[in-house]
């Protein structure tokens, strides 16, 4: 991948991709990312009061989320076509789907902070890819509680909803929400590589990903003009609940897309994953040191 | 001034204009040191933008077909929208940790020996940022919904006087709850829990997530009376969209000086009892 040819400027160190190694080292990786997993869960169990009252925090998040459903639907009685049991649905896929994947992936959002303090020039270094080691190097175990939280929401909220089950649908409750952790991984690992462009970006990738988490907690048809189009269609974002619990809830599309593409998320997951690896390798090619 | 601190006594001569002097340099170095992230304020503007969108489709939403819902119109809800995108950055409810880092630190012994007041120059410092923060966050948004949307525009001559103090009194609340939540670093150290807590209530409670009157009635009126949560976001909004008749507006205010007087006066107990045990190790 790393020709030295491509490189230009004060040589940025980029990490050899795993499968150019040697077959032997493979375990000696599985190895390495063992160790810091395992020294990740050690540390953040050591402080066992702040452990305790980051899992707390951290589901009391999400269930903000749903509270704040459950407060709009206090005032009116549907919410862009939908009723709460099936809003419910559409929250349900989305809280889940977005707290797996801010367990898993989440963490990539310090990459500003990486770059900008030149911690990032350590991690490359290395003799590990550079993206899991970045997830493993800070795994935020906290997060567990939110899936948890999350998953319970998705589980109710199905059961719930009156869906008359084939096995089509069964397959798709299954099949849905691990696409839609696919795809908001996906969103956190592209939106991280504005910062090899942009040191400075902060909190502008949040737009997209916890946007994105509000976006998918409701009805598309709530929202309206350019706005709807750029986060639904051309981000992808419907696929991640709307149109899943549409075909879940055997509901025909107010705004008119034909059945079938409630069963496309897993297809839109890949190709959203597809761009994200894209995104990481050119934007590490890119990347230069802040210096020191 | 005159307080009990373990900090140098002021000049003798601590006439007012001195002290405003002071106040107004320290706030002017706050507006400077803020307006260098240029390019931080350009990214948290597309974010709140991005949340405003979200925001107001949502709110429109549940007016549902009559376009009306506690009290608000569409007009309203999308004032109450913009406006509340970029007060956020203007109170700065989230995100500020300097006061906890300094204790944790230690840093914070330099903060006492200074002959100003922590509380006063943290507060100094904090306006000139609000300052800074209401060109270049809270400008944008308002342009943004005022371009793009109907948004309702004030129609009563004393909504803009008592909105532009209400923001004062809002931003002056903020920065005491902000300073209470890091204060306790003083006895926790780690105040990632009070932190989180913060992050966690005040975006609701304030009326960021959903405005409070989507709330039922008593429970809209206790955390009014009975937390400072609205004083910080709802209440200026509500004034600015004319939710209510002129003497209740008056009253939204005097709510709100009500909770940064007791506000601030708490900062600064908590200061001096603090500073009765603070140990800052040496180096």
């Amino acid at each position: 991948m790393a020709e030295p040819g491509t490189l230009t400027g004060p040589a940025p160190a980029v990490a050899p991709p795993e499968d150019e190694r040697p077959a032997g080292r493979r375990s000696g990786v599985l190895g390495a990312y063992r160790a810091l997993l395992g020294a990740q869960a050690r540390s953040q169990a050591a402080y066992r009061t702040s452990f305790v009252v980051d899992l707390v925090g951290n589901v009391g998040a999400t269930v903000f989320d749903v509270v704040t459903v459950l407060v709009l639907f206090g005032v009116t009685r549907e919410l862009g076509g939908f009723t709460l049991h099936e809003a419910l649905v559409i929250v349900g896929l989305s809280s889940f789907a977005f707290a797996t994947a801010d367990l898993l992936v989440g963490n990539i959002e310090r990459l500003p902070r990486y770059v900008r303090t030149g911690l990032f020039d350590a991690v490359l270094v290395r003799p590990l890819a550079a993206l899991p080691q970045l997830l493993l190097m800070d795994l935020p175990l906290r997060k567990v509680s939110r899936v948890v939280f999350g998953l319970a929401v998705l589980v109710a909220s199905v059961t719930s909803a009156g869906i008359h089950w084939t096995a089509g649908r069964v397959a798709l409750v299954l099949v849905a929400p691990l696409a839609g952790v696919v795809f908001f991984g996906a969103i956190f690992v592209t939106t991280s590589t504005v910062s090899f462009y942009w040191i400075d970006s902060g909190e502008l990738a949040n737009s997209v990903t916890y946007g994105g988490r509000d976006f998918t907690s409701y009805p598309v048809t709530v929202y309206g003009g350019w706005f709807r189009a750029l986060f639904a269609y051309g981000m992808g974002f419907a696929f991640v609940s709307y149109h899943p619990a549409l075909a879940l809830l055997g509901r025909a599309d107010p705004l008119g897309l034909p059945g079938w593409v409630g069963w496309a998320a897993p297809g839109v997951a890949l190709v959203a994953a597809a761009i994200a690896a894209l995104a990481w390798r050119v934007g590490i090619r890119h990347y230069r040191s802040t210096g020191s | 001034m005159g307080s009990v601190t373990a900090t140098v006594a002021p000049p003798t001569d601590s006439n007012v204009t001195r002290w405003f002097r002071t106040f107004g340099a320290i706030a002017v170095s706050g507006f400077r040191r803020y307006a260098t992230y240029r390019q931080a304020a350009v990214a948290g503007v597309v974010t709140n933008t991005v949340f405003g969108f979200l925001r107001y489709y949502i709110f429109l939403a549940a007016a549902g077909a009559s376009g009306r819902v506690a009290g608000y119109d569409r007009g309203q809800l999308a004032t109450y929208v913009w406006v509340g995108q970029g007060l956020l950055a203007v109170i700065a409810i989230w995100g500020w940790t300097e006061l906890a880092d300094r204790i944790r630190t230690g840093e914070i012994a330099a903060d006492l020996l200074r002959p100003v007041h922590p509380v006063t120059s943290y507060l100094a410092t904090d306006l000139g940022r609000a300052g800074f923060a209401a060109l270049s966050r809270l400008v944008p948004p308002v342009l943004i919904g005022l371009l793009l949307f109907d948004v309702y525009l004030p129609r009563r001559w004393a909504t803009l006087p008592l909105f532009v103090l209400s923001v004062l009194l809002a931003v002056v609340a903020c920065f005491g709850c902000r300073y209470l939540v890091n204060a306790t670093a003083y006895w926790l150290q780690d105040v990632r829990g009070p932190l989180i807590l913060w992050t966690l209530f005040s975006g609701v409670l304030a009326g960021l997530y959903f405005p409070l009157g989507f709330l039922p009635g008593w429970l809209e009126a206790l955390l009014r009376y009975g937390t400072p949560f609205p004083s910080l976001l709802q209440i200026p909004l509500d004034v600015l969209v004319e939710r209510h008749p002129v003497p209740t507006q008056v009253g939204l205010v005097g709510v709100q000086v009500g909770w940064t007087v007791a506000l601030l006066a708490l900062c600064r107990l908590v200061q001096r009892r603090a500073e009765r045990r603070l140990v800052v190790q040496g180096g």
